[in-house]
């Protein structure tokens, strides 16, 4: 289970509204790279993970990244506090808040919802652990893109923060692989899937 | 409302300490043997829970079994982390 600590794992706090940097940044919440993606990416693939570290380690990533999904709706939120319907208009805000208002609701920035095909739980550790080192680059190319485009101190902070973290969860998911491929033997040096090819009673 | 408060300045003890256990949990989820890492963990998690306890006691719960106040549901009690410190 979950439980709710109320404070963001890394601080925000947004000074000046930027309601067109906000259409760019919630593609980190909801787009084919976002945080809802990779949270529930990892929090899905434990179930088919045999072994003990990478059992742990999905569940303490998947875990942070459900913190880094609320740094970014507190971003895009910040980010479109106190629009008028002049700023809403001119900076490109408009589609979204015809359907959603300034409330916070996952797509991609070009508009695309949400959904489960962003990620993959293949029910092979092999599959899955590269998988999930591809969207950990697959994330930090996406916070180099943002990173690219703003110059405000205030969301350039935390958006480096969250780019940082992709990098260290790349290198643990590295190590996980390696692991995984450790407990490969002679009998699967062709690296089946050790999940669902080799039995074990109860 | 002051934006330099006592509170803040606590809760920044909170973030610090809770991320160096955030980050050393993964690796040792990945080097479960590393003594090293392992003293650390004890090390900042024993930090954790004092920065912890200092800002419960002073500003109000960050987890809704720690409310202290015996006359008021302080869980409740703005800011909540997405309106920022000045929100």
């Amino acid at each position: 289970m979950w439980r709710y600590e109320k404070r963001l794992q890394y601080p925000v706090n947004i000074t000046t509204p930027n309601p067109k940097i906000a259409t760019f940044i919630m593609s980190q919440y909801g787009g084919p790279d976002g945080e809802m993606g990779a949270s529930m990416r990892y929090l899905s693939q434990r179930y088919a993970m045999p072994y003990k570290e990478c059992k742990g380690l999905l569940t303490d990533i998947g875990t942070e990244e459900l913190a880094h999904l609320e740094i970014v709706a507190t971003i895009v939120h910040q980010l479109t506090r106190n629009l008028t319907p002049e700023q809403v208009v001119e900076s490109g805000f408009g589609p979204y808040y015809i359907d959603h208002t300034t409330g916070i609701w996952p797509q991609a920035a070009g508009g695309v919802p949400f959904n489960a095909c962003e990620f993959q739980s293949k029910g092979d550790p092999i599959t899955d652990l590269v998988e999930d080192m591809a969207a950990e680059q697959k994330a930090r190319s996406t916070y180099d893109n943002i990173l690219r485009v703003i110059t405000d101190p205030d969301i350039c902070d935390p958006i480096r923060f969250l780019r940082e973290r992709e990098i260290v969860h790349f290198q643990r998911f590295g190590e996980a692989l390696r692991i995984t491929q450790d407990n490969l033997d002679s009998k699967n040096f062709y690296a089946f899937n050790p999940s669902f090819d080799i039995r074990k009673p109860c | 409302m002051n934006c330099m408060s006592d509170c803040d300045m606590l809760l920044k003890q909170v973030f610090l300490t809770s991320f160096a256990v955030d980050d050393v949990v993964l690796y040792l989820d990945t080097h479960p043997l590393d003594k090293d890492a392992l003293n650390y963990y004890y090390y900042v998690a024993d930090l954790r829970k004092k920065a912890v306890e200092a800002y419960q006691e002073q500003c109000g719960p960050l987890m809704n079994d720690s409310v202290m106040d015996e006359n008021c549901w302080t869980w409740l009690q703005d800011p909540w982390p997405w309106e920022g410190v000045c929100g």
